[in-house]
Protein backbone atom coordinates (compact mmCIF):
# COMPACT_ATOMS: atom_id res chain seq x y z
CA UNK A 1 0.00 0.00 0.00
CA UNK A 2 1.12 3.51 -0.81
CA UNK A 3 -0.18 6.48 0.88
CA UNK A 4 -2.90 8.81 -0.58
CA UNK A 5 -1.25 12.10 -0.07
CA UNK A 6 -4.66 14.05 -1.97
CA UNK A 7 -6.68 11.97 0.37
CA UNK A 8 -5.21 12.54 3.60
CA UNK A 9 -5.02 16.41 2.85
CA UNK A 10 -8.64 16.36 2.82
CA UNK A 11 -8.16 15.08 6.67
CA UNK A 12 -6.67 18.42 7.29
CA UNK A 13 -9.24 21.17 6.51
CA UNK A 14 -6.69 24.10 7.43
CA UNK A 15 -4.38 23.15 4.53
CA UNK A 16 -6.90 24.21 1.96
CA UNK A 17 -7.23 27.57 2.29
CA UNK A 18 -5.19 30.96 0.97
CA UNK A 19 -3.14 33.62 3.06
CA UNK A 20 -1.89 36.83 1.16
CA UNK A 21 -4.55 35.68 -1.86
CA UNK A 22 -1.99 32.34 -1.94
CA UNK A 23 -2.38 28.71 -1.67
CA UNK A 24 -1.33 27.86 1.93
CA UNK A 25 1.92 25.57 2.10
CA UNK A 26 2.63 25.12 5.67
CA UNK A 27 6.35 23.71 6.01
CA UNK A 28 6.54 24.09 9.95
CA UNK A 29 5.42 21.20 11.23
CA UNK A 30 8.09 20.73 13.29
CA UNK A 31 7.17 23.71 15.29
CA UNK A 32 3.14 21.62 15.32
CA UNK A 33 1.98 19.77 13.31
CA UNK A 34 -1.62 20.25 11.80
CA UNK A 35 -4.05 17.80 13.44
CA UNK A 36 -6.41 15.82 10.80
CA UNK A 37 -10.85 15.88 11.58
CA UNK A 38 -10.84 12.62 13.64
CA UNK A 39 -8.42 14.56 16.32
CA UNK A 40 -10.48 17.65 16.21
CA UNK A 41 -14.20 15.46 16.01
CA UNK A 42 -13.34 14.25 19.02
CA UNK A 43 -12.64 16.92 21.21
CA UNK A 44 -15.61 18.51 20.73
CA UNK A 45 -18.11 15.25 20.66
CA UNK A 46 -16.12 15.17 24.21
CA UNK A 47 -16.99 18.87 25.47
CA UNK A 48 -20.98 17.79 24.10
CA UNK A 49 -21.83 14.05 24.59
CA UNK A 50 -19.54 13.10 28.02
CA UNK A 51 -17.36 15.66 29.38
CA UNK A 52 -16.74 15.21 33.39
CA UNK A 53 -13.91 15.17 35.61
CA UNK A 54 -11.86 12.22 35.65
CA UNK A 55 -11.03 10.06 38.40
CA UNK A 56 -13.81 11.41 40.89
CA UNK A 57 -16.89 11.79 40.38
CA UNK A 58 -19.34 8.85 41.05
CA UNK A 59 -21.36 9.88 37.73
CA UNK A 60 -21.81 8.87 34.25
CA UNK A 61 -20.05 11.29 32.12
CA UNK A 62 -17.02 11.02 34.47
CA UNK A 63 -17.11 7.67 34.53
CA UNK A 64 -17.13 8.04 30.37
CA UNK A 65 -14.18 10.07 30.71
CA UNK A 66 -12.23 8.62 32.82
CA UNK A 67 -12.58 5.15 31.15
CA UNK A 68 -11.67 6.65 27.43
CA UNK A 69 -8.58 8.95 29.46
CA UNK A 70 -7.55 5.81 31.06
CA UNK A 71 -7.89 3.82 27.39
CA UNK A 72 -5.16 6.33 25.78
CA UNK A 73 -2.64 5.41 28.04
CA UNK A 74 -2.90 2.19 27.11
CA UNK A 75 -2.58 3.32 23.83
CA UNK A 76 0.83 5.10 24.52
CA UNK A 77 1.84 2.87 26.15
CA UNK A 78 1.57 -0.06 23.04
CA UNK A 79 2.50 3.08 20.46
CA UNK A 80 6.25 3.26 22.25
CA UNK A 81 6.23 -0.35 24.09
CA UNK A 82 6.37 0.41 27.21
CA UNK A 83 6.06 -2.34 29.55
CA UNK A 84 3.19 -0.96 31.69
CA UNK A 85 0.86 1.75 31.86
CA UNK A 86 2.13 2.81 35.25
CA UNK A 87 4.89 4.18 32.92
CA UNK A 88 3.23 6.66 31.42
CA UNK A 89 2.57 9.94 32.67
CA UNK A 90 0.39 12.67 30.85
CA UNK A 91 1.88 16.23 30.93
CA UNK A 92 1.53 19.31 29.25
CA UNK A 93 4.23 18.58 26.64
CA UNK A 94 7.71 17.92 26.18
CA UNK A 95 8.93 20.75 27.92
CA UNK A 96 6.77 20.18 30.94
CA UNK A 97 7.94 16.70 31.13
CA UNK A 98 11.32 17.09 31.20
CA UNK A 99 10.75 19.70 33.82
CA UNK A 100 9.36 17.07 36.01
CA UNK A 101 12.45 14.83 35.39
CA UNK A 102 14.85 17.61 36.00
CA UNK A 103 12.91 18.07 38.72
CA UNK A 104 12.05 15.05 40.43
CA UNK A 105 15.11 12.55 39.43
CA UNK A 106 16.95 15.42 40.55
CA UNK A 107 16.02 15.48 44.03
CA UNK A 108 16.16 11.99 44.30
CA UNK A 109 19.37 11.26 42.70
CA UNK A 110 21.63 13.97 42.11
CA UNK A 111 23.88 15.62 44.91
CA UNK A 112 26.91 18.40 44.96
CA UNK A 113 29.15 17.93 42.33
CA UNK A 114 27.73 15.42 39.97
CA UNK A 115 27.26 15.79 36.40
CA UNK A 116 24.59 15.90 33.58
CA UNK A 117 25.75 15.27 30.05
CA UNK A 118 23.81 17.72 27.87
CA UNK A 119 24.05 17.86 23.47
CA UNK A 120 25.43 20.85 21.94
CA UNK A 121 22.15 19.83 20.06
CA UNK A 122 19.49 20.20 22.25
CA UNK A 123 16.60 22.65 22.40
CA UNK A 124 16.55 24.92 25.05
CA UNK A 125 13.81 22.51 26.66
CA UNK A 126 16.43 20.22 27.35
CA UNK A 127 19.49 22.53 28.43
CA UNK A 128 17.73 25.03 30.45
CA UNK A 129 15.29 22.72 33.15
CA UNK A 130 18.83 20.96 33.54
CA UNK A 131 20.48 24.24 34.09
CA UNK A 132 17.91 25.04 36.83
CA UNK A 133 18.53 21.33 38.65
CA UNK A 134 21.88 21.72 38.50
CA UNK A 135 22.27 25.95 40.18
CA UNK A 136 19.53 24.18 42.75
CA UNK A 137 21.77 20.92 43.48
CA UNK A 138 25.69 22.07 43.25
CA UNK A 139 25.80 19.91 40.00
CA UNK A 140 27.77 20.60 36.71
CA UNK A 141 26.37 20.38 33.02
CA UNK A 142 28.85 18.79 30.75
CA UNK A 143 28.57 19.69 26.97
CA UNK A 144 28.70 17.13 24.40
CA UNK A 145 29.43 18.29 21.29
CA UNK A 146 28.25 18.41 17.45
CA UNK A 147 30.58 18.14 14.09
CA UNK A 148 29.96 20.83 11.64
CA UNK A 149 28.32 18.01 9.64
CA UNK A 150 25.67 17.29 12.35
CA UNK A 151 27.10 14.59 13.80
CA UNK A 152 26.86 14.36 17.53
CA UNK A 153 30.74 13.07 18.32
CA UNK A 154 30.08 10.32 21.10
CA UNK A 155 33.09 9.14 20.77
CA UNK A 156 33.61 11.43 23.59
CA UNK A 157 31.86 9.82 26.05
CA UNK A 158 34.24 7.52 26.94
CA UNK A 159 35.58 10.64 27.98
CA UNK A 160 32.91 12.68 29.19
CA UNK A 161 31.38 10.14 31.25
CA UNK A 162 33.05 9.87 35.03
CA UNK A 163 31.77 8.70 38.43
CA UNK A 164 30.25 11.69 39.12
CA UNK A 165 27.68 11.45 35.64
CA UNK A 166 24.23 10.74 36.31
CA UNK A 167 22.82 11.46 33.25
CA UNK A 168 22.71 12.32 29.55
CA UNK A 169 20.07 14.76 28.17
CA UNK A 170 19.93 13.59 24.18
CA UNK A 171 17.78 14.59 21.64
CA UNK A 172 16.34 11.55 19.24
CA UNK A 173 16.00 13.72 16.49
CA UNK A 174 17.39 17.47 16.31
CA UNK A 175 15.21 19.96 16.08
CA UNK A 176 17.17 21.83 13.73
CA UNK A 177 19.73 19.61 12.13
CA UNK A 178 17.25 16.88 11.90
CA UNK A 179 20.13 14.68 12.62
CA UNK A 180 18.62 11.15 14.00
CA UNK A 181 20.88 10.78 17.10
CA UNK A 182 21.89 6.80 17.52
CA UNK A 183 20.30 6.97 20.89
CA UNK A 184 20.37 3.48 21.32
CA UNK A 185 23.71 3.39 21.09
CA UNK A 186 24.57 6.35 23.57
CA UNK A 187 21.92 4.53 26.07
CA UNK A 188 24.23 1.66 25.90
CA UNK A 189 27.24 3.30 26.81
CA UNK A 190 25.96 5.00 29.45
CA UNK A 191 24.17 2.06 31.28
CA UNK A 192 27.38 0.10 30.69
CA UNK A 193 28.59 3.16 33.19
CA UNK A 194 25.69 3.07 35.18
CA UNK A 195 24.37 6.15 33.63
CA UNK A 196 20.96 7.13 33.15
CA UNK A 197 19.62 9.09 29.68
CA UNK A 198 16.68 10.86 28.74
CA UNK A 199 15.54 11.31 25.13
CA UNK A 200 13.70 14.17 24.21
CA UNK A 201 11.74 12.79 21.26
CA UNK A 202 9.62 15.63 20.30
CA UNK A 203 11.00 15.48 16.86
CA UNK A 204 11.23 11.54 16.38
CA UNK A 205 7.66 10.49 16.94
CA UNK A 206 6.15 11.49 13.89
CA UNK A 207 8.88 10.26 11.76
CA UNK A 208 10.58 7.10 13.48
CA UNK A 209 9.13 4.07 15.04
CA UNK A 210 9.62 4.35 18.99
CA UNK A 211 10.53 1.37 21.01
CA UNK A 212 11.41 2.34 24.55
CA UNK A 213 12.29 -1.40 25.63
CA UNK A 214 14.88 -1.78 22.81
CA UNK A 215 16.13 1.43 23.69
CA UNK A 216 16.61 0.96 26.70
CA UNK A 217 15.90 4.28 27.36
CA UNK A 218 15.05 5.58 31.43
CA UNK A 219 13.10 8.41 30.17
CA UNK A 220 11.39 8.92 27.23
CA UNK A 221 9.46 12.26 26.32
CA UNK A 222 7.10 14.16 23.78
CA UNK A 223 4.48 16.29 22.98
CA UNK A 224 1.17 15.34 20.75
CA UNK A 225 0.92 18.62 18.92
CA UNK A 226 4.18 17.64 17.29
CA UNK A 227 2.25 14.15 15.63
CA UNK A 228 -1.40 15.19 14.67
CA UNK A 229 -2.36 15.36 18.21
CA UNK A 230 -4.16 18.71 20.37
CA UNK A 231 -1.64 21.24 22.01
CA UNK A 232 -1.28 20.99 25.80
CA UNK A 233 -0.67 17.25 26.05
CA UNK A 234 2.49 15.83 26.66
CA UNK A 235 4.22 12.80 27.41
CA UNK A 236 7.07 11.30 30.74
CA UNK A 237 7.90 7.96 30.27
CA UNK A 238 10.09 5.93 32.77
CA UNK A 239 11.94 3.21 33.90
CA UNK A 240 9.61 2.00 37.25
CA UNK A 241 12.56 1.48 39.40
CA UNK A 242 13.28 5.41 38.99
CA UNK A 243 9.87 6.21 38.64
CA UNK A 244 8.94 4.88 42.37
CA UNK A 245 12.06 6.43 43.89
CA UNK A 246 11.30 9.93 42.57
CA UNK A 247 9.30 12.51 44.61
CA UNK A 248 6.13 13.85 43.21
CA UNK A 249 6.83 17.27 40.90
CA UNK A 250 3.93 18.98 41.59
CA UNK A 251 1.24 18.51 44.65
CA UNK A 252 -2.60 19.01 44.46
CA UNK A 253 -5.42 16.64 43.59
CA UNK A 254 -5.19 13.39 42.25
CA UNK A 255 -1.38 12.51 42.87
CA UNK A 256 -2.48 11.75 46.84
CA UNK A 257 -3.34 8.77 48.73
CA UNK A 258 -4.28 10.71 51.97
CA UNK A 259 -4.14 14.25 53.35
CA UNK A 260 -4.13 15.58 56.75
CA UNK A 261 -2.62 18.19 57.74
CA UNK A 262 0.53 16.81 59.65
CA UNK A 263 1.35 14.63 56.86
CA UNK A 264 0.02 13.78 53.03
CA UNK A 265 1.14 10.40 51.35
CA UNK A 266 0.97 9.73 47.58
CA UNK A 267 -0.62 7.98 45.06
CA UNK A 268 0.82 5.42 43.02
CA UNK A 269 2.12 5.60 40.20
CA UNK A 270 1.37 6.96 37.73
CA UNK A 271 -0.91 9.08 39.54
CA UNK A 272 1.78 10.62 42.32
CA UNK A 273 3.09 12.43 38.73
CA UNK A 274 -0.02 13.89 37.70
CA UNK A 275 -1.35 16.60 40.32
CA UNK A 276 -4.87 18.62 39.21
CA UNK A 277 -7.37 18.02 36.22
CA UNK A 278 -5.42 17.77 33.56
CA UNK A 279 -5.63 17.93 29.71
CA UNK A 280 -8.79 15.74 29.74
CA UNK A 281 -10.03 16.58 26.25
CA UNK A 282 -6.71 16.83 25.22
CA UNK A 283 -5.37 13.02 26.44
CA UNK A 284 -8.54 11.46 24.57
CA UNK A 285 -8.44 13.19 21.29
CA UNK A 286 -4.45 12.54 21.46
CA UNK A 287 -5.58 8.86 21.33
CA UNK A 288 -7.27 9.27 18.12
CA UNK A 289 -3.77 10.90 17.17
CA UNK A 290 -2.01 7.96 17.27
CA UNK A 291 -4.85 5.74 15.57
CA UNK A 292 -4.39 7.80 12.72
CA UNK A 293 -0.71 7.61 12.62
CA UNK A 294 -1.11 4.05 12.73
CA UNK A 295 -3.54 3.68 10.64
CA UNK A 296 -1.43 5.69 7.88
CA UNK A 297 1.66 3.09 9.07
CA UNK A 298 4.32 5.17 10.64
CA UNK A 299 6.84 3.11 8.25
CA UNK A 300 5.46 4.46 4.75
CA UNK A 301 4.99 7.75 6.82
CA UNK A 302 8.67 8.42 7.77
CA UNK A 303 9.66 6.61 3.66
CA UNK A 304 7.51 9.37 1.98
CA UNK A 305 8.88 12.12 4.29
CA UNK A 306 12.35 10.82 3.61
CA UNK A 307 11.41 11.31 -0.13
CA UNK A 308 10.39 14.91 0.92
CA UNK A 309 13.83 15.35 2.80
CA UNK A 310 15.98 14.03 -0.26
CA UNK A 311 13.89 15.71 -3.33
CA UNK A 312 13.68 19.32 -1.19
CA UNK A 313 17.51 18.90 -0.21
CA UNK A 314 18.38 18.56 -3.93
CA UNK A 315 16.78 21.73 -4.92
CA UNK A 316 17.64 23.63 -2.29
CA UNK A 317 21.57 22.54 -3.60
CA UNK A 318 20.80 24.28 -6.75
CA UNK A 319 20.46 27.56 -5.28
CA UNK A 320 24.08 29.50 -5.37
CA UNK A 321 24.99 30.55 -1.72
CA UNK A 322 22.77 27.72 0.01
CA UNK A 323 24.48 26.50 2.95
CA UNK A 324 22.15 23.36 4.89
CA UNK A 325 22.93 22.97 8.96
CA UNK A 326 22.86 19.29 9.44
CA UNK A 327 23.97 17.29 6.42
CA UNK A 328 23.88 13.76 8.05
CA UNK A 329 22.31 11.00 5.97
CA UNK A 330 20.42 9.70 9.19
CA UNK A 331 17.84 12.65 9.13
CA UNK A 332 14.22 13.40 9.54
CA UNK A 333 11.55 15.90 9.08
CA UNK A 334 13.34 19.08 9.12
CA UNK A 335 16.01 21.42 6.94
CA UNK A 336 17.80 24.22 8.18
CA UNK A 337 19.77 26.63 6.17
CA UNK A 338 20.92 30.49 5.36
CA UNK A 339 21.67 31.84 1.96
CA UNK A 340 24.53 33.69 2.06
CA UNK A 341 23.58 37.64 1.98
CA UNK A 342 20.33 37.16 2.43
CA UNK A 343 18.93 37.44 5.97
CA UNK A 344 16.66 34.66 7.27
CA UNK A 345 14.33 37.50 8.51
CA UNK A 346 13.79 38.84 5.42
CA UNK A 347 13.24 35.11 3.68
CA UNK A 348 11.01 34.39 5.92
CA UNK A 349 9.07 37.18 6.03
CA UNK A 350 8.33 37.37 1.94
CA UNK A 351 7.68 33.29 1.99
CA UNK A 352 5.03 34.80 4.53
CA UNK A 353 3.71 36.98 2.29
CA UNK A 354 3.75 34.53 -0.90
CA UNK A 355 1.69 31.53 0.99
CA UNK A 356 4.61 29.83 2.89
CA UNK A 357 4.94 28.89 6.37
CA UNK A 358 8.60 27.99 7.33
CA UNK A 359 10.21 29.05 10.72
CA UNK A 360 12.59 31.47 10.86
CA UNK A 361 15.33 32.64 14.21
CA UNK A 362 17.45 31.03 16.45
CA UNK A 363 14.70 28.19 16.34
CA UNK A 364 14.97 27.51 20.42
CA UNK A 365 18.65 26.78 19.90
CA UNK A 366 21.24 29.48 20.49
CA UNK A 367 24.43 26.73 21.21
CA UNK A 368 23.54 25.55 17.14
CA UNK A 369 23.39 29.09 15.86
CA UNK A 370 26.92 29.80 18.22
CA UNK A 371 28.46 26.49 16.89
CA UNK A 372 27.54 27.80 13.08
CA UNK A 373 27.63 31.40 14.39
CA UNK A 374 24.66 32.63 12.46
CA UNK A 375 22.51 35.01 14.14
CA UNK A 376 19.46 32.89 12.57
CA UNK A 377 18.49 30.57 10.41
CA UNK A 378 15.54 29.11 8.17
CA UNK A 379 13.87 26.13 8.89
CA UNK A 380 11.77 24.02 6.44
CA UNK A 381 10.10 20.45 7.89
CA UNK A 382 7.60 18.66 6.73
CA UNK A 383 5.02 16.28 7.62
CA UNK A 384 2.72 13.40 6.07
CA UNK A 385 0.31 16.00 4.54
CA UNK A 386 3.24 17.95 2.53
CA UNK A 387 3.67 17.28 -1.36
CA UNK A 388 6.74 17.20 -4.04
CA UNK A 389 4.57 19.99 -5.64
CA UNK A 390 4.62 22.23 -2.80
CA UNK A 391 8.58 21.61 -2.04
CA UNK A 392 8.41 22.67 -6.35
CA UNK A 393 6.34 25.67 -5.60
CA UNK A 394 8.76 26.98 -2.37
CA UNK A 395 11.70 26.40 -4.71
CA UNK A 396 10.35 28.74 -7.62
CA UNK A 397 9.23 31.49 -4.46
CA UNK A 398 12.80 30.75 -3.01
CA UNK A 399 14.53 31.42 -6.45
CA UNK A 400 12.41 34.87 -6.75
CA UNK A 401 13.35 36.12 -3.51
CA UNK A 402 17.15 35.17 -3.84
CA UNK A 403 17.08 37.81 -7.19
CA UNK A 404 15.12 39.83 -5.26
CA UNK A 405 16.74 39.97 -2.06
CA UNK A 406 20.39 39.46 -3.41
CA UNK B 1 5.42 69.05 8.77
CA UNK B 2 4.38 67.47 12.11
CA UNK B 3 4.95 64.11 12.73
CA UNK B 4 1.35 62.84 11.92
CA UNK B 5 1.48 64.83 8.43
CA UNK B 6 4.68 62.23 7.70
CA UNK B 7 2.90 59.36 9.36
CA UNK B 8 -0.24 60.59 6.51
CA UNK B 9 2.41 60.59 4.09
CA UNK B 10 3.51 57.25 3.89
CA UNK B 11 0.06 55.70 4.25
CA UNK B 12 -0.29 57.45 1.20
CA UNK B 13 2.70 56.18 -0.30
CA UNK B 14 1.67 52.65 0.40
CA UNK B 15 -1.61 52.62 -0.50
CA UNK B 16 -0.94 52.67 -4.39
CA UNK B 17 0.23 49.04 -3.67
CA UNK B 18 -2.42 46.52 -3.28
CA UNK B 19 -0.35 43.21 -3.68
CA UNK B 20 1.91 42.51 -0.37
CA UNK B 21 4.57 41.80 -2.97
CA UNK B 22 4.82 44.97 -4.27
CA UNK B 23 4.36 46.12 -0.52
CA UNK B 24 7.41 44.89 0.81
CA UNK B 25 9.42 45.14 -2.84
CA UNK B 26 8.96 48.91 -1.93
CA UNK B 27 9.93 48.41 1.53
CA UNK B 28 12.96 46.37 0.82
CA UNK B 29 13.89 49.27 -1.94
CA UNK B 30 13.57 51.99 0.97
CA UNK B 31 15.98 49.17 3.17
CA UNK B 32 18.71 48.89 0.59
CA UNK B 33 18.64 53.04 -0.15
CA UNK B 34 19.16 53.94 3.79
CA UNK B 35 22.61 55.11 4.35
CA UNK B 36 24.64 53.13 6.15
CA UNK B 37 25.45 53.51 10.15
CA UNK B 38 28.50 54.84 11.23
CA UNK B 39 30.59 51.87 12.09
CA UNK B 40 31.53 53.60 15.06
CA UNK B 41 27.49 54.02 16.40
CA UNK B 42 26.94 50.47 15.55
CA UNK B 43 28.32 48.93 18.63
CA UNK B 44 26.50 47.36 21.80
CA UNK B 45 25.24 50.48 23.29
CA UNK B 46 23.12 51.17 20.44
CA UNK B 47 21.82 47.29 19.89
CA UNK B 48 18.37 46.65 20.17
CA UNK B 49 18.44 42.85 20.27
CA UNK B 50 15.50 41.09 18.86
CA UNK B 51 15.19 36.98 17.92
CA UNK B 52 15.03 37.41 14.75
CA UNK B 53 17.07 40.33 13.10
CA UNK B 54 19.68 43.21 15.22
CA UNK B 55 18.64 47.12 15.13
CA UNK B 56 20.96 49.79 16.09
CA UNK B 57 19.51 53.04 16.63
CA UNK B 58 21.91 56.04 17.60
CA UNK B 59 20.67 59.28 18.94
CA UNK B 60 22.02 63.28 18.93
CA UNK B 61 20.46 65.30 20.58
CA UNK B 62 21.09 69.02 18.91
CA UNK B 63 19.91 72.32 18.94
CA UNK B 64 16.75 71.19 21.26
CA UNK B 65 15.85 68.15 18.64
CA UNK B 66 16.81 64.26 18.14
CA UNK B 67 18.50 63.36 15.18
CA UNK B 68 18.44 59.49 14.77
CA UNK B 69 20.60 56.90 12.59
CA UNK B 70 19.82 53.58 12.60
CA UNK B 71 20.16 50.30 11.02
CA UNK B 72 19.46 46.63 10.98
CA UNK B 73 21.07 43.54 9.67
CA UNK B 74 17.94 42.33 7.84
CA UNK B 75 16.69 44.71 4.84
CA UNK B 76 13.16 44.40 5.37
CA UNK B 77 14.04 45.91 9.17
CA UNK B 78 15.92 48.69 7.67
CA UNK B 79 12.99 49.70 5.52
CA UNK B 80 11.14 49.95 8.50
CA UNK B 81 13.69 51.90 10.02
CA UNK B 82 14.03 54.34 7.14
CA UNK B 83 10.09 55.18 7.35
CA UNK B 84 10.86 55.47 11.49
CA UNK B 85 13.70 57.91 11.16
CA UNK B 86 11.29 59.60 8.61
CA UNK B 87 8.81 60.33 10.87
CA UNK B 88 10.95 60.46 14.45
CA UNK B 89 14.19 62.32 13.19
CA UNK B 90 14.55 66.33 13.66
CA UNK B 91 12.09 66.57 16.27
CA UNK B 92 11.93 67.97 19.94
CA UNK B 93 11.46 65.77 23.03
CA UNK B 94 8.11 66.86 23.22
CA UNK B 95 6.81 65.94 19.86
CA UNK B 96 8.03 62.42 20.39
CA UNK B 97 6.45 62.23 23.39
CA UNK B 98 3.09 63.66 22.42
CA UNK B 99 2.47 61.51 19.53
CA UNK B 100 1.81 58.13 18.58
CA UNK B 101 2.83 56.01 15.80
CA UNK B 102 0.17 54.26 14.26
CA UNK B 103 1.91 54.58 10.65
CA UNK B 104 3.15 50.59 10.99
CA UNK B 105 -0.43 49.91 11.81
CA UNK B 106 -1.63 51.58 9.28
CA UNK B 107 0.32 50.29 6.02
CA UNK B 108 -0.32 47.16 7.29
CA UNK B 109 2.87 45.89 8.54
CA UNK B 110 0.95 45.43 12.08
CA UNK B 111 2.81 41.56 12.21
CA UNK B 112 6.15 43.61 12.43
CA UNK B 113 4.26 45.46 15.96
CA UNK B 114 3.83 41.89 17.44
CA UNK B 115 4.63 41.99 21.09
CA UNK B 116 6.94 38.90 20.76
CA UNK B 117 10.62 38.72 19.98
CA UNK B 118 9.89 39.42 17.03
CA UNK B 119 12.49 42.19 15.43
CA UNK B 120 12.80 44.72 17.77
CA UNK B 121 10.34 47.33 15.91
CA UNK B 122 8.80 47.65 19.04
CA UNK B 123 11.49 47.69 21.24
CA UNK B 124 12.70 50.40 18.77
CA UNK B 125 9.48 52.21 18.85
CA UNK B 126 10.19 52.44 23.20
CA UNK B 127 13.55 53.27 23.26
CA UNK B 128 12.74 56.14 21.13
CA UNK B 129 10.24 57.62 23.23
CA UNK B 130 13.10 56.69 26.10
CA UNK B 131 15.62 59.18 24.69
CA UNK B 132 12.81 61.71 23.94
CA UNK B 133 11.61 61.68 27.90
CA UNK B 134 15.43 61.48 29.05
CA UNK B 135 16.42 64.54 26.54
CA UNK B 136 13.56 66.18 27.50
CA UNK B 137 14.24 66.14 31.27
CA UNK B 138 17.82 67.53 30.55
CA UNK B 139 16.32 70.66 28.07
CA UNK B 140 14.12 71.43 30.65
Amino acid sequence: MTLDIANIRKDFPILDQKVYNKPLIYFDSAASSQKPLCVLKKEEQLHVEYYGNIHRGAHYLADQATNDYEAVRDLVKDFIHAKSREQIIFTKGTTESINLVAFSYGEAFVAKGDEIIVTEMEHHANIVPWQMMAERKGAKIVKLPFADDGRLEIELLDQLITEKTKLIAVAHVSNTLGTINPVKEIISKAHAKGVKVLVDGAQAMSHLKVDVQELDADFYVFSAHKIYGPNGVGIMYGKKELLSQMPPYQGGGEMISQVTFEKTTYNELPYKFEAGTPHITGVIAFGEAIRYLQNLNIEEVATYEHQLLDYATGKLLEIPGMQIYGTQKEKSGAITFNIEGIHPFDLGTMLDKMGIAVRTGRLCADPVMDHYQQPAMIRISFAVYNTLEEIDQFIDALKKLVAMLG
Amino acid sequence: MTIENIQQEIVEEFSIYEDWMDKYGYLIELGNDLKELDPKLKNDQHLIKGCQSRVWLAPEFKDGKIYFQGESDAVIVKGLVALLLRVVSGRTPEELINNELHFVDDIGLKQHLSPTRSNGLVAMIKQIKLYAVAYNKISS
